[in-house]
């Protein structure tokens, strides 16, 4: 199987197994990761464990969650929801359809705590929360793949939105799902908390490496170009690009507009000489030769990097053909 | 037993106004407009493309400046840009002030106030640890310090990715940089190593002097970006693989072999000089 017939069930299955991006290549020891507690600002902080960093934006109505991580983190994530709260959890919001941002859902939305939002009626009190996702994560969720779901059903988004965004006021302040279409995947959300002046960015932004294109979920190089200037047009820093609204990176540490423009920067420049070589008519393995990405691999291409520099080209590449 | 307590409390008098482990006082503007030829193309001038002579660089890092258009900096996003805290000092002057708790009279932390984009550090002196890797990084980085006898030695972690040189050689995120703040009366002398395991094979040091201003001032300094060329949104100037035109342009106008002008390790030390003998001028270069 090549990686570019990464269909939805092995997705799920290679981030459900993998870890995070920056070590998918090891099989992270659940039992001993630790759940990290940092704070974005307001009232939105990040937790940071395997797998996708978790948003949680706290208040007097409850809780929000932005992602859930791997399944077997959910005991962690939720003790460390508890370090900062007792109030319930009223929704999760999914950026992408990827287990290592969805696995957790099944456990946070079902009986650990009451939600009462999945039909807001007060019969729902016990049900869970609310998991909102684009539908085009849910399609990816809830389609069979080998006669198996490639999530399990109480993990399901129960709202789904199918336009440009989708809005909520929730704790005292506006939060706007924007969906950005063909990026990572294409059923991409980012989540702006727009009075903390915080930005959930999904795997639209990641700080430890290559941005993963799930080319077989829809993804594109062109969409991801799309999200970060997205993410930079949201922002708006104190000064000289620095402070003011804070980026929650799908993976990778608390980030802010500065950090975004530098990874726009890297992604748009290798995207324009893989798209020069294009219009020469360079075969892939051509591409790869030029090394396009030569001078990005020591910050990107790590050791044990999920997504290579050869590999960051070939989406690119493909992503350009079609 | 009155003679006892009086000398007691006239020692204790006079020994509380002793800095304790020799430190020095850094406090007042230091300024540097005077004595700027050290480094003088990396000062106010700026350095010219393609230069990356005498600099430890690494192929990739190399590679990304042989890449970068002057032009980037006229994004609005990028010209308000601040210095990062191991390049700043390069530029003008600097305020420097204590922060002390008022009941016990510790040092909390120093601060520093650059004249060049008005950015404001804090080098923490209360030995606090450095924060978790998946915190924010700034362009001023986190830093703490401590008295190396009279001298402040500063580590700064936590660093935006910032420039070596504003030609397009990049110093990465990853950087360790170590500062030491060495006053000779009215004379500050700082010098900063940079290690970065990203981008460089050895550590870069630089070193600025400053003079002490009895009357020193420092002034504000807005930034207010504005559009100044129309362009689609999330075009970022670069110059392509190989068709950057500007890169020899340096080795001509100063007679410098072009192998040279490239950079590297070998090129920070004096014997490099011998090499460098036996080496063809650049085409068109400059007698």
């Amino acid at each position: 199987m090549t990686r570019f017939k990464f269909n939805v069930a092995f997705a799920g299955l290679a981030f459900a197994t993998l870890g995070s991006l920056a070590v998918f290549a090891q099989q992270p020891n659940f039992d001993v990761v630790e759940v990290k507690v940092q704070k974005a600002q307001g009232n939105v902080y990040m937790l940071v464990g395997a797998g996708g960093n978790v948003t949680v934006q706290i208040g007097a109505e409850g809780v929000v969650l932005v992602d859930t991580q791997f399944a077997p983190m959910s005991d962690k994530i939720l003790a460390a929801v508890r370090s900062l709260t007792q109030g319930p959890l009223r929704y999760i919001i999914n950026t992408h359809s990827h287990g290592d941002h969805v696995g957790g859902n099944l456990k946070k939305a079902g009986a650990t705590i009451a939600g009462g939002n999945v039909t807001l009626d007060i019969g729902d009190a016990a049900q869970g929360a609310q998991i909102i996702s684009h539908i085009n994560a849910y399609k990816r969720m809830s389609a069979k793949v080998n006669g198996q779901y490639a999530t399990p059903t109480g993990a399901w988004p129960t709202s789904t939105f199918i336009g440009d965004d989708k809005k909520l006021y929730f704790n005292g302040e506006g939060i706007q799902i924007v969906h950005q279409a063909s990026a990572h995947t294409d059923g991409d959300s980012l989540v702006f908390f727009r009075k903390s002046d915080v930005i959930s960015a999904g795997d639209l932004f990641v700080t430890n490496g290559y941005p993963f294109i799930d080319l077989d979920a829809g993804g594109n190089v062109q969409g991801i170009v799309a999200g970060l200037n997205k993410i930079v047009d949201l922002c708006i820093p104190v000064y000289g690009q620095e402070g003011g609204t804070m980026v929650i990176p799908g993976h990778g540490r608390l980030s802010d507009m500065g950090d975004v423009i530098n990874y726009r920067e890297m992604v748009t420049i290798v995207r324009d000489r893989v798209q020069d070589m294009v219009k020469k008519n360079l075969t892939l393995d051509q591409v790869k030769a030029a090394k396009p990405t030569r001078d990005y691999d020591p910050l990107y291409n790590t050791p044990g990097a999920f997504v290579t520099g050869d590999a960051f080209v070939e989406a690119v590449y493909r992503s350009l053909k079609k | 037993m009155f003679k006892w307590a009086a000398g007691t409390l006239a020692a204790c008098v006079v020994l509380g106004a002793v800095p304790a482990s020799a430190q020095s006082n850094l406090s007042g503007v230091w300024n540097n407009l005077g004595i700027l030829n050290e480094d003088w193309p990396d000062r106010l001038p700026g350095p010219e493309l393609g230069d990356y002579a005498g600099l430890p660089v690494t192929d990739a890092v190399r590679a990304r400046a042989d890449a970068w258009d002057a032009s980037l900096i006229t994004l609005p996003e990028y010209q308000c840009r601040v210095h990062p805290s191991d390049y700043v000092s390069s530029f003008a002057g600097l305020r420097i002030w204590e922060e002390r708790d008022s009941a016990s009279q510790q040092l909390v932390a120093i601060h520093t106030h650059h004249f060049a984009w008005g950015t404001e550090r804090t080098i923490w002196m209360d030995g606090r640890p450095h924060p978790p890797e998946y915190a924010i990084h700034t362009a001023m980085g986190f830093s703490t310090g401590k008295w190396e006898g009279d001298i402040l030695a500063v580590t700064t972690t936590h660093l935006k990715e910032g420039w070596t040189r504003r030609n397009g050689l990049t110093r990465s995120d990853s950087a360790t940089v170590t500062e030491h703040f060495i006053r000779h009366g009215d004379t500050l002398t700082l010098v900063i190593s940079v290690v970065d395991p990203k981008y460089y094979t050895e550590p870069v040091v630089r070193s600025r002097d400053y003079e002490y201003e009895v009357n020193g001032d420092i002034g504000p300094y807005p930034c207010e970006p504005v559009e100044e060329i129309l362009r689609p949104n999330g075009a970022i100037p670069h110059h392509l693989p190989g068709a950057n035109p500007f890169l020899t342009e340096y080795a001509k106008a100063h007679g410098i072999p072009l192998e040279a002008a490239r950079g590297g390790a070998e090129t920070m030390y004096p014997e490099y000089r011998k090499k460098m003998a036996a080496m063809p001028k650049p085409d068109g270069a400059a007698k």
